[in-house]
């Protein structure tokens, strides 16, 4: 099968995947649970296998390098990365409610790549011809995908506080959710990950920029604006540990952090103009 | 100054409220860098703003503002938040990590994390050596001391990861000094020396040499040291067209030798003492460059210009260029008139790149034309690099103790109930206490499996 079949698939199992997790939600079913699950895993099997032929089949065109360089190519990864992400936050939470909040961002982003974007493989320009490319952009993306996830718990963490006992309030859905420690916790832990992962990001970024151009750090509007979100988490993190900040808060610091990462993500791409040109694609 | 003041300015320096306040203010101020273009001509801002935004922007360095004295300001005073905090803190942090936890008084255990009473069926006597056993076998060696009539045992992990906070703030400041060391503006102003650190470039045509290149701030010389030639500059292209590779033959001259020959390409520069040297641009120039070889041997290398005549006395042979075929912006196809003195002339047509093989009576000679070049190079001195790097390094080792290690301690108090030996296991954790009590719960089974 080629890469172009296999995303399709993955197109199509995430769109059921966050469908059967947003109505494990709504009908408390334990069947439509592990249905989730196990068309999530599917569909990131079919995702791995497509990434992998796409990057196989840029060599068979005798320009080979891994399927990181555009804008379609980046949002399936990231979509791949939110997924991954979930799952394992499933298993290890055993807590299928999260999936309605996690999953759509990766089935949102894959759509996107899929009906909006263009897929068409084209050889590297010269800049993006380098190993630090493959460590650049896998750290930024585990880093903006776990942001994801965090903001989705802030939104179940809201619903949870602001709505539980409300019994007028789709029947209960609410109170099936997980205590809210947990979803604080989960919230908390997540944002340590992708912050790590963050300033990975960057710090690869700079080796990688002083490696092509000779200076690691010039203010660019990309970089800038990871530095950005970079410093929005340091003190969404330092209001948690040394102000006490928690729940309410937390949850709406996490959720405001998701723009901050679309806007570092697209928004500098498509409105600021830079040296990461080449992702607008 | 009173001593109370003192007191104050540091608990203000100190305080995370400055901190947040601080980070805060970098955030947002970063945001108009990434609106208002930065480093353009005076004369953008006026057409763009207008003259009295424009006006009010200079006033505040917004042209460039990361460099401002106001956006230096704040990540001065950052810096100094983060020292003047870190040097507040550590002493509690060792004060906490060096605490005599034997000492505590037994009412406070479990206070902070999970506690459990757990009955055994253990005789008294060796029964604490028995539990310490077991807790060691998993992990937790214990230290002991009478107390109350029973005996406490304690054991903790990680008490050192409490700095890995302080590894973070540390490795900011290291960030920071390499980029003090090698900032090209604290070269010139503080060192005096331009060559301590710079961002320079030059234009460097095939088969020139240069030993001074040209800053980047203010296109004033920088000498290098030695000397740099170009021997060559390409092209290669995909299929579709796109470019695929812009690459330079560099050489190294020392004392009149080559002392290092490489070719340079994006992303692969070249480092000599210090300073390297990075493909960035090219330009292509009027002339070009043509190789010429005879069928007897000899063989050189021409650069010449169009309509120009050049004589090459080992090969017996002259010739020149007298006309050429544009394609777009540049030359494809060049008409070459060639003689070797010996009945007509040739004259023919000949791509760019390919070799044509041309008979005359006094031998064949192989011929061959490319577009010369300048190659357009990123010269670069940063002695603070290697700092920046460690810096980095020191970042991700300190983000991963400070959130993913933590300081876990665990009691044991042991005493003699109705003949039985009963323990009051407690323990806390700073960080993960969920994952904390699943350990504690695992140590709690064993210990009831004790009889």
């Amino acid at each position: 099968m080629d890469s172009s079949t296999l995303l399709g698939i993955t197109t199509l199992a995430y769109l059921f995947s966050a469908a059967f997790y947003i109505a494990t939600l709504v009908y408390k079913n334990k069947t439509l649970g592990i249905v989730a699950l196990i068309v999530t895993i599917a569909g990131i099997l079919a995702q791995t296998g497509g990434i992998g032929m796409r990057w196989y089949e840029s060599y068979e065109m005798n320009h080979g390098h891994a399927p990181l360089t555009n804008m379609y190519e980046s949002l399936v990864f990231f979509s791949w990365c939110v997924m991954v992400i979930y799952v394992f936050l499933e298993l290890k939470f055993k807590n299928n409610l999260l999936g309605a909040f996690v999953t759509p961002f990766g089935m949102v982003s894959m759509a996107w790549a899929t009906f909006q974007l263009d897929s068409t493989m084209r050889p590297l320009m010269p800049a993006l011809q380098s190993n630090w490319l493959i460590a650049h952009v896998v750290t930024c993306f585990i880093g903006y995908a776990a942001f994801a996830a965090a903001g989705g718990f802030g939104i179940m963490y809201l619903l949870k506080k602001n709505f539980d006992g409300d019994n007028d309030l789709s029947g209960g859905i609410i109170g099936s959710l997980p205590k809210l420690t947990l979803i604080d916790d989960l919230n908390h832990k997540t944002l340590l990950f992708g912050f790590l992962w963050l300033s990975g990001g960057i710090i690869t970024g700079a080796i990688w920029a002083n490696e092509a151009w000779g200076t690691y750090w010039q203010w660019d509007s990309k970089e800038t604006w990871s530095l950005i979100t970079w410093f929005y988490y340091a003190i969404t993190l330092h209001a948690r540990f040394t102000r006490g900040w928690g729940g309410n808060r937390i949850a709406w610091l996490a959720i405001f952090g998701v723009f901050v990462v679309f806007f570092t993500y697209f928004g500098v791409n498509l409105w600021l103009s830079g040296l990461h040109s080449y992702g607008s694609d | 100054m009173s001593q109370q003041k003192n007191f104050s300015i540091i608990g203000f320096l100190a305080s995370v409220k400055l901190a947040l306040f601080l980070l805060f203010s970098l955030a947002s101020t970063s945001i108009i860098g990434t609106i208002i273009p930065q480093n353009r001509e005076p004369g953008f801002y006026t057409d763009t703003y207008g003259t009295g935004a424009a006006n009010f922007m200079n006033m505040l360095d917004i042209p460039d503002m990361y460099t401002s004295w106001w956006f230096l300001a704040l990540l001065a005073f950052f810096c100094i938040n983060l020292m003047v905090c870190s040097l507040d803190r550590i002493p509690t942090v060792w004060k906490i990590v060096k605490r005599d936890n034997l000492a505590v008084e037994l009412e406070k255990l479990g206070k902070s994390g999970p506690k459990m009473e757990i009955p055994t069926q253990l005789a008294p006597g060796d029964g604490a050596d028995k539990i310490a056993d077991v807790l060691r076998g998993m992990g937790w060696p214990m230290e002991r001391r009478e107390k109350e009539g029973g005996l406490l045992l304690f054991s903790q992990k990680g008490g050192w990861t409490r700095f890995g906070v302080y590894i973070v703030h540390l490795s900011i400041l290291v960030i920071m000094l390499g980029a003090i060391i090698g900032s090209p503006m604290i070269a010139q102003k503080i060192f005096k020396s331009k060559n301590f650190a710079f961002k320079a470039n030059i234009m460097l045509p095939e088969f020139r040499f240069t030993d001074e290149v040209y800053s980047s701030d203010d296109e004033e010389p920088i000498k290098l040291g030695f000397t740099v030639r170009c021997d060559f500059f390409d092209i290669e292209y995909y299929p579709n067209g796109m470019p695929k590779d812009y690459l330079s033959r560099l050489a190294v001259v020392e004392d009149g030798k080559d002392v290092l020959n490489t070719v340079i390409e994006v992303n692969e520069p070249l480092t000599y003492k210090g300073i390297t040297f990075y493909q960035s641009s090219y330009r292509p120039l009027d002339d070009f460059v043509v190789d010429l070889q005879k069928s007897s041997g000899e063989k050189q290398t021409f650069v010449i210009s169009s309509e120009k005549q050049i004589q090459w006395k080992d090969g017996g042979a002259s010739f020149g260029i007298i006309n050429m075929e544009m394609w777009g912006e540049a030359v494809s196809r060049v008409k070459v008139w060639f003689t070797d003195n010996q009945g007509a002339p040739s004259t023919f047509w000949i791509e760019l790149g390919r070799e044509a093989v041309v008979k005359r009576p006094s031998g064949d000679f192989t011929f061959k034309a490319k577009q010369r070049y300048a190659t357009g190079l990123q010269v670069a001195k940063d002695p603070g690099v290697w700092y920046v790097y460690t810096g980095c390094g020191l970042m991700l080792v300190g983000l991963f103790v400070a959130f993913f290690m933590s300081h876990r301690k665990l009691w044991a108090y042991v005493r003699e109930e109705n003949g039985r030996v009963t323990v009051l296991l407690a323990g806390n954790a700073n960080k993960n206490k969920l994952g904390f009590e699943r350990t504690f719960d695992a140590l709690a089974d064993e210990l009831r499996k004790l009889s």
